[in-house]
């Protein structure tokens, strides 16, 4: 199955209620799927009139309590930006799919891992967070869908999937059952004691992220703070791969740590002690593990599809303890093993004879 | 016959400026719901605007939506929650011109949500500048010379432009600005409901209505322009009604 089928199909089975969006490669099977499926499976489908709208009938859906979800590409993600600063100031669930394509403005269609910063940093206005979650499969596109929802639900907040065009488009088998790891718990998602279910036997409820009041907002803002303070000393998921005895440390997510995988077995074949961190949630992103293990490396290279973005979380965890550096490719190129295997080699200063 | 506030509405006091169309709006609204009996199955969306603290003063479930988005919110409420009944309150500059896009295209769809929008020829809550349905001449702070058609285009006839698509079943102008006109547009209100209990499309009622304090006038004035300046541009009645089309009766 293809990453963006194995996506909304994994939605579905995850009890999404509802699916809105809107037309843009390379992620364009996602709504496909959906206005087959969904129908079937008596949920909720609408092609939206553009991505503003998308998210705002996603907030329309989870007001209401319902499990909503939208999916869209880069420049369309952008335009979502007002609706993701409501949902995170009204405190409210929602899933969100940005299978990333190349930048700025319409840039090519190609994968790309250009827009973390807008995912990880809040493009929206306002002090907010999204859960960022990356997917490095196909599976994962399926199994990652189960743990947005639990997030989203857990913490009443939106969660974005931070995949790309590489993987929605790739084949790759995949096995369709509830996935027990990465999950979020504990989770409940009977929403009637907090959603718009009409006022009958209880007072008014409201959902709303002006507070005009003094010191209102502050307070607000203290609350969300709070909650993405707990949500960073419980969320964070990583995977290390022979970080153990290594003198250099990859770190990479989604598709690039695919290739830093197997660029650590290459190093590794040459004696090189390689090994590589592979955030699973770019926020919370791993700064604690990175905190307490830099300083066992000899260099830390963080490779991305983009110009540099996540390499400033990983210097900001590392404190200058270990040198930090960054390999990555923009607008289309991917970073081949062998690219990254003398990238490598360059970087820790080794001289090699051949 | 003892006065009863409506029980859709709170008993609480406004921040509407003395003269201004909207708490009689609310007023009409929360009367209809509590006359059909819907008010445990109404979800509304405020706008952003003068109207945006409506949660305040409403005793159903309200949520915010961004400027203009109101229709797409309530169309995610409502194809999620079927059995409920779904109204967006919506102000000029929200649904004219940034949310012209999400009106258009819920009415389009046909969405069975209603519509009650606000047209009172400016942004009230930001200070007075021009809407798209500010008057040719009229004077907003940001069209201090009076508005000129070439340079600031006309203005906008929302429910005749509505009126032409097919997903709308009910689309009606009503005014705010004398008890008989109060009533015509209560009827209307009333339909734009059983529009949507009857599930026969999208119904919009549009509602002149006066703000002294952003067109920088008396109340009583302000009374008089909505009748000498604002009907005469904006023709009352009802422009559609999908099962038989008919004017308000008097």
């Amino acid at each position: 199955m293809a990453g963006n089928h194995a996506l909304a199909e994994g939605a579905i089975q995850a009890g999404c209620d509802a699916y809105f969006g809107y037309p843009i490669t390379p992620q364009n099977e996602i709504p496909e799927y959906m206005a087959a499926r969904m129908p079937e499976e008596g949920r909720v489908f609408v092609q939206s009139e553009s991505e503003l709208a998308a998210i705002s009938m996603v907030m329309g859906a989870a007001v209401t309590g319902k499990r909503a979800m939208t999916t869209s590409s880069s420049p369309g993600i952008s335009l979502m930006q007002e609706g993701i600063s409501y949902l995170c100031g009204c405190e409210l669930p929602a899933v969100i799919a940005n299978v990333v394509r190349g930048g700025p403005g319409l840039g090519n269609i190609a994968a790309a891992q250009s827009d973390y910063f807008q995912a990880v940093k809040g493009g929206g206005h306002g002090d907010y967070h999204l859960f960022v979650l990356a997917p490095a499969s196909v599976q994962e596109m399926f199994d990652f869908a189960f743990w947005a929802f639990d997030l989203a639900f857990k913490y009443r907040n939106p969660v974005m999937i931070l995949t790309d065009g590489l993987i929605g488009q790739m084949m790759e088998p995949l096995t369709i059952r509830e996935p027990s790891w990465p999950r979020a718990t504990p989770v409940s998602f009977d929403a009637r004691d907090w959603a718009l279910t009409g006022a009958a036997g209880r007072p008014p409820r409201s959902f709303k992220s002006l507070f005009l009041g003094d010191g209102v907002l502050e307070a607000h803002n203290a609350k969300l703070q709070a909650k993405y303070a707990r949500a960073a000393a419980t969320e964070v998921r990583y995977e290390t791969v022979a970080t153990e005895d290594a003198q250099l440390l990859l770190v990479a997510y989604g598709i690039m740590a695919r290739v830093c995988r197997e660029t650590v077995d290459r190093l590794r074949a040459r004696g090189i002690k390689a090994g590589l961190l592979r955030p699973l949630t770019l926020w919370p992103f791993p700064t604690a593990w990175l905190a307490a293990h830099a300083a066992q490396f000899a260099h830390i290279l963080v490779v991305e599809l983009s110009c540099g973005q996540m390499v400033e979380d990983v210097q900001l965890a590392v404190q200058a303890r270990t040198p930090v550096s960054f390999y990555g490719r923009a607008g289309g190129g991917i970073v081949t093993c062998q690219e990254l295997t003398a990238v490598a080699i360059e970087r820790l200063g080794i001289k090699e004879t051949s | 016959m003892k006065y009863q506030p409506p029980h859709a509405l709170q008993p609480v006091s406004t921040h509407y400026c003395a003269g201004c169309g909207h708490g009689v709006a609310h007023r009409l609204i929360c009367e209809v719901i509590d006359e059909l009996g819907i008010r445990e199955r109404v979800l509304a969306v405020a706008p952003v605007g003068c109207a945006v603290l409506a949660y305040d003063y409403w005793n159903f479930d309200v949520t915010e939506a961004a400027h203009g988005r109101a229709p797409a919110v309530a169309t995610g409420m409502k194809r999620c929650n079927p059995d409920k009944l779904v109204f967006t309150y919506q102000g000029d500059g929200d649904l004219a011109a940034i949310g012209a896009g999400e009106i258009v295209n819920a009415a389009n769809r046909g969405e069975l949500i209603s519509v009650f929008f606000i047209n009172n020829a400016n942004y009230g809550m930001t200070g007075g500048q021009m809407a798209p349905t500010t008057l040719l001449g009229q004077k907003t702070t940001t069209s201090p010379a009076g508005r000129v058609a070439r340079r600031e285009g006309w203005p906008m006839k929302v429910v005749e432009m509505l009126t032409q698509l097919d997903g709308v079943a009910f689309a009606a102008r009503c005014a705010l600005h004398t008890p008989k006109h109060i009533r015509d547009a209560k009827r209307a209100i009333h339909t734009a409901f059983v529009t949507q209990m009857q599930e026969a499309g999208f119904a919009i009622v549009e509602l002149l209505a006066a703000c002294p304090v952003g067109w920088g006038v008396t109340p009583i004035q302000a009374i008089e322009l909505v009748e000498q300046q604002m009907i005469p541009v904006y023709p009352l009645g009802v422009f559609k009604q999908a099962s038989s089309p008919v004017s308000l009766p008097s």
